[in-house]
């Protein structure tokens, strides 16, 4: 375990998890979300869960993103509040 | 309201903050977690189950019970998007769009009463979506069969190493939400239809309820697949091995067919006709 890359992954995982609550735009939203779900499966990875990683890139990053971004396009793109 | 929120949101957080002071430290060994059962798992999958891999073990067959309902959660999922969605008349079109497939002209056909004849030189494509990228179209073409088949090697090669029904079953259902995103949504129904998404959906749980209650005729426990020993003529030991690959089938198709209906639910709102 490098602490380096762990803090590194860490601070990006916080700042991706703010910018995906405060972004305006719903599709940059759900595309910080899937930036989120990547850096949490790089860390699964790192701390030696591998299939959890693998579950997390696969239905985090991959599917759930294409689901919101079907659900945006279908809505609307700004948030009301 | 909004302060109020923050507040209850930083309260809990903190709350949350202060209660991980508790926790053993990282891979701890004398933690209450790593006393009791992991040693077990640790020492004795291999020669129980004939599975290298302990978490697919673990996850099949010592928690099988668990998974199963993991499963069914997944199919409420799909049906209850389905109830909530699927409107069964489609709605009136306005217009038409064709293109031309040869020139790549657009044609757009404005006759509420009448729909136009199905011409094999015209594609009819989204109204709300037309642009048209033969290289994407062909990437996809060219990438989609390797997409399957590395999940169908994940399902099949999760007892020797990370993967198993869930991954391989959401990359198999992501290589066709991909068709149906690279070419449009009738592509991809055209496939696999809605009525296979349904009829899969529910095939998958039954495989894995399916191969538990088998084991309970056979006079075992529930999901005990040491009962399939004499069907499948192998040692009690082997028969895990291969019970496990039964319902990890299982879950595969499940989440495969759930993933592809969700998906086409949401980007069609429901009419299956013009779709993302």
């Amino acid at each position: 375990m490098i602490w380096q890359l762990d803090l590194i992954i860490l601070t990006l995982v916080v700042l991706s998890a703010i910018g995906a609550v405060a972004v305006k735009d719903l599709l940059g939203s759900a595309i910080l979300f899937g930036a989120y779900s990547f850096m949490m499966c790089l860390l699964w990875a790192i701390m030696g869960a591998v299939d959890v990683a693998f579950t997390e890139a696969s239905v985090g990053a991959g599917v759930s993103t294409v689901f919101f971004v079907a659900a945006v396009f279908r809505t609307t793109r700004r948030t009301k509040d | 309201m909004k302060i109020l929120g923050l507040i209850a949101v930083m309260l809990t957080g903190s709350l949350l903050l202060y209660a991980t002071g508790d926790f053993p430290a990282w891979s701890d060994p004398a933690s209450p977690a790593h006393r009791h059962v992991s040693p077990h798992y640790i020492e004795h999958s291999l020669h129980e189950t004939a599975v290298p891999n302990i978490v697919t073990a673990v996850l099949a067959d010592y928690r099988g019970f668990d998974t199963m309902f993991e499963t069914t959660v997944i199919f409420c999922a799909g049906v209850v998007c389905f109830f909530l969605l699927r409107r069964p008349k489609r709605s009136p079109h306005r217009e038409w769009q064709y293109r031309h497939v040869a020139t790549g002209i657009t044609v757009r056909v404005k006759d509420p009463g009448k729909k136009p004849p199905a011409l094999k030189e015209f594609e009819r494509i989204d109204t709300l979506w037309t642009p048209h990228d033969l290289i994407i179209e062909t990437a996809c073409r060219i990438l989609i069969p390797f997409i399957q088949l590395f999940a169908l090697y994940v399902i099949a090669h999760g007892h020797h190493s990370p993967g198993g029904g869930f991954q391989g079953g959401v990359i198999l259902g992501a290589s066709v939400i991909l068709l149906a995103i690279s070419h449009d949504l009738r592509t991809a129904l055209a496939r696999m239809s809605e009525e296979i998404h349904a009829v899969l959906c529910s095939v998958g749980v039954l495989i894995y309820a399916g191969a538990g209650a088998l084991c309970m005729v056979l006079g075992f426990n529930f999901l005990d697949y040491g009962a399939l020993a004499h069907i499948l003529h192998v040692d009690p030991v082997t028969a895990r091995s291969h019970g496990i690959l039964i319902v990890e089938i299982g879950v595969g198709l499940a989440v495969m067919a759930t993933m592809v209906w969700i998906y086409s639910n949401i980007s069609s709102k429901g009419n299956y006709d013009e779709g993302l």
